[in-house]
């Protein structure tokens, strides 16, 4: 039964831009930020809060930007090298950062991306400094595309990976190493009496996370057609956590869901209001206020370690 | 060499100084009521709001411009006092003992709601009125001018150590802090009301950084954005110091102030990178800040 109500949710969504086109755009950026905030919600599953995602959804974008300058010009290959590039600086970041827990690890997320941040908006000769980068139309298996047509095609390619790679992520939660993770987040002591390295675990699980939030990146800066530095900004860290948990209730898809009920309420309220901020926060807050058991089993947690 | 250095120092220990008293702020908070405040730098950017508009209330209606030094402390004094408690009993009591992600996540939430507010009622052009800064004047040693009212902020983040420090050692109310924040159990059972404590203590956070906003205004001006940015500024800081330690935060001020000066002076386009560079480099050698001990982490 989920599984029917999850493709004909899909089904929609293909079907969506039929109906209404700017929706496209809507719904391509919706998706991109639902792979961060998948990535951010694996590192929850472990009790690690991290402020820090934006990030690598930055330095894939980035990536892109930089690759496509250098001449690479196909759609399939940016997108894979782009992912990498975003798992390469997580395994470089995460290698010392899953030593930390708790706030620390909040902490260093956002000083590691603050120091990103900054970075990208002062290097102007590399980056473009706060102009940033242009993210040109690639070739898609060498066929050159008109940017309406290459729109649509990133928005399939974006809905027909959220199904594989979601798939995916599923399959990693619910195999032993995903399962470790929760295991980090009730006793991690015990885990290492069992033998199994806890560093590892959440290493693997903070390069997967950054490799998630790097293909977010990547697609979102093909959807917009510019990089700049404040995809890296601690508020749109913030934001990629908020999604994580507003969705957490429904495992992977939750992260989707969060991330396309923002999106389009966004794109609704923009109509009516310039106060769209004042709504997410306040949502944010009678979410977390009134519906604990809805935010993923955080406020039980705390219960269970305070003893 | 001297000439272009010490200006160039003072000006950063004058942003050091600004940036101290949001972080004292945030530290003081998270050492009393264990709580991260990320909406504090929207706090310091309202207290600048405030401040701005008293300041250029001053000086429409042509009253004595001596005024807008009063207009600092008291804006400051306001923004604590509405709030301080409306917050904390409003907001943050409901996250005490709970995960770190729940209070981070409900602060975020209301750092959104004041940025918005803020939007809503001030606008979004910037504010700018340096009618207490040109008063002051500037001075001038061995043919190097300096802003007296630079050195009137180092001046006062001084005094804020002292006055804190003497607060907590040698006043009632300072003990009964140092209770709570030994033992928050303990001290409840043996009769300290902590629900007032926590109420003081954040509301004394909250005027900190309000103040340090309303003293920012002569010097910067106050714009959208500016709560953001703080707000890592502050946690840079405090993190560097170790949170919960007011002379850790004064020390860690004191580095960024002076990174800056370095960054300024050797790679001009990193200046903005410093602080945040600061940061990563102690907490990668002492996670715990500075100042900070070791007894939260849970292996």
């Amino acid at each position: 039964m989920p599984t029917i109500i999850a493709a004909a949710a899909v089904l929609v969504i293909a079907l969506l831009p039929q109906v209404a086109p700017w929706l496209q755009f809507v719904l391509t950026l919706a998706i991109a930020k639902g792979f961060a905030a998948l990535g951010v919600a694996v590192l929850l599953r472990a009790g690690l809060i991290s402020i820090g995602h934006a990030m690598f959804f930055a330095a894939s974008a980035y990536a892109v930007a930089f690759l496509a300058r250098a001449g690479v010009n196909d759609l399939g290959l940016l997108l894979i090298l782009s992912v990498l590039g975003g798992a390469f600086v997580g395994a470089v970041a995460g290698a010392f950062l899953v030593r930390y827990r708790a706030i620390f690890f909040a902490m260093l997320n956002l000083a590691v991306s603050m120091v990103f941040y900054a970075l990208c908006a002062k290097l102007y000769g590399v980056t473009g400094g706060t102009d940033g980068l242009p993210v040109p139309v690639p070739a898609v298996f060498g066929l050159v595309l008109g940017e309406p047509a290459f729109k649509s095609v990133l928005f399939y390619l974006s809905l027909g990976l959220m199904v594989l790679v979601g798939l995916a992520v599923r399959r990693y939660l619910n195999s032993p190493l995903g399962h470790a993770l929760s295991a980090v987040h009730t006793n991690e002591i015990r885990l290492e009496y069992l033998g199994i390295p806890v560093w590892a675990v959440l290493l693997i699980a903070y390069v997967v996370s950054a490799a998630l939030a790097g293909l977010g990146g990547a697609i979102a800066g093909f959807a917009i057609g510019r990089v700049v530095p404040d995809f890296a900004f601690w508020t749109a860290s913030g934001h990629l956590v908020l999604i994580a948990v507003l969705g957490g209730i429904g495992g992977v898809p939750g992260a989707f869901i969060g991330a396309l009920f923002l999106e389009l309420l966004h794109s609704a309220a923009v109509t009516v209001t310039d106060s769209w901020n004042l709504i997410v926060g306040m949502t944010l807050i009678i979410v977390i206020m009134f519906m604990p058991q809805g935010v993923y089993g955080l406020f039980a947690r705390k219960e269970a370690t305070s003893l | 060499m001297s000439n272009t250095i010490i200006p160039l120092l003072l000006d950063s220990l004058a942003s050091a100084a600004l940036i101290f008293f949001a972080a004292v702020g945030l530290t003081l908070v998270f050492s009393v009521l264990r709580v991260l405040n990320v909406a504090h730098g929207s706090l310091y950017s309202i207290g600048g709001y405030v401040a701005a508009s008293i300041c250029l209330f001053i000086a429409s209606r042509q009253l004595n411009p001596y005024l807008s030094f009063l207009a600092l402390v008291f804006s400051a004094l306001f923004v604590a006092a509405i709030f301080g408690p409306l917050i904390e009993r409003g907001l943050v009591r409901w996250t005490y003992g709970k995960s770190e992600a729940v209070q981070i996540l409900i602060t975020f939430g209301l750092f959104l709601i004041l940025e918005d507010l803020q939007r809503v009622i001030f606008g979004v052009q910037s504010f700018y009125e340096d009618a207490p800064m040109r008063l002051l004047g500037t001075t001038s040693i061995g043919g190097v001018v300096y802003l007296n009212y630079q050195i009137l902020l180092i001046a006062m983040a001084l005094l804020v150590v002292i006055g804190l420090r003497l607060l907590i050692n040698h006043t009632r109310l300072g003990r009964l802090i140092t209770a709570v924040v030994t033992d928050r159990e303990m001290a409840q059972s043996i009769g300290i009301d902590t629900n007032r404590i926590f109420i003081l203590a954040f509301s004394l956070g909250v005027f900190l950084a309000a103040l340090g906003g309303a003293l920012a205004t002569p010097t910067s001006g106050i714009a959208p954005g500016l709560g953001a940015d703080t707000m890592v500024l502050a946690f840079a800081v405090a993190a560097i110091g170790g949170l919960g330690q007011i002379e850790g935060a004064a020390l860690a001020s004191l580095i960024v102030g002076l990174a800056r000066v370095l960054a300024i002076y050797l790679a001009p386009s990193l200046d903005a990178v410093a602080p945040y560079g600061a940061m990563l480099v102690v907490l990668l050698i002492r996670p715990y800040g500075l100042f900070g001990s070791v007894t939260a982490r849970r292996i």
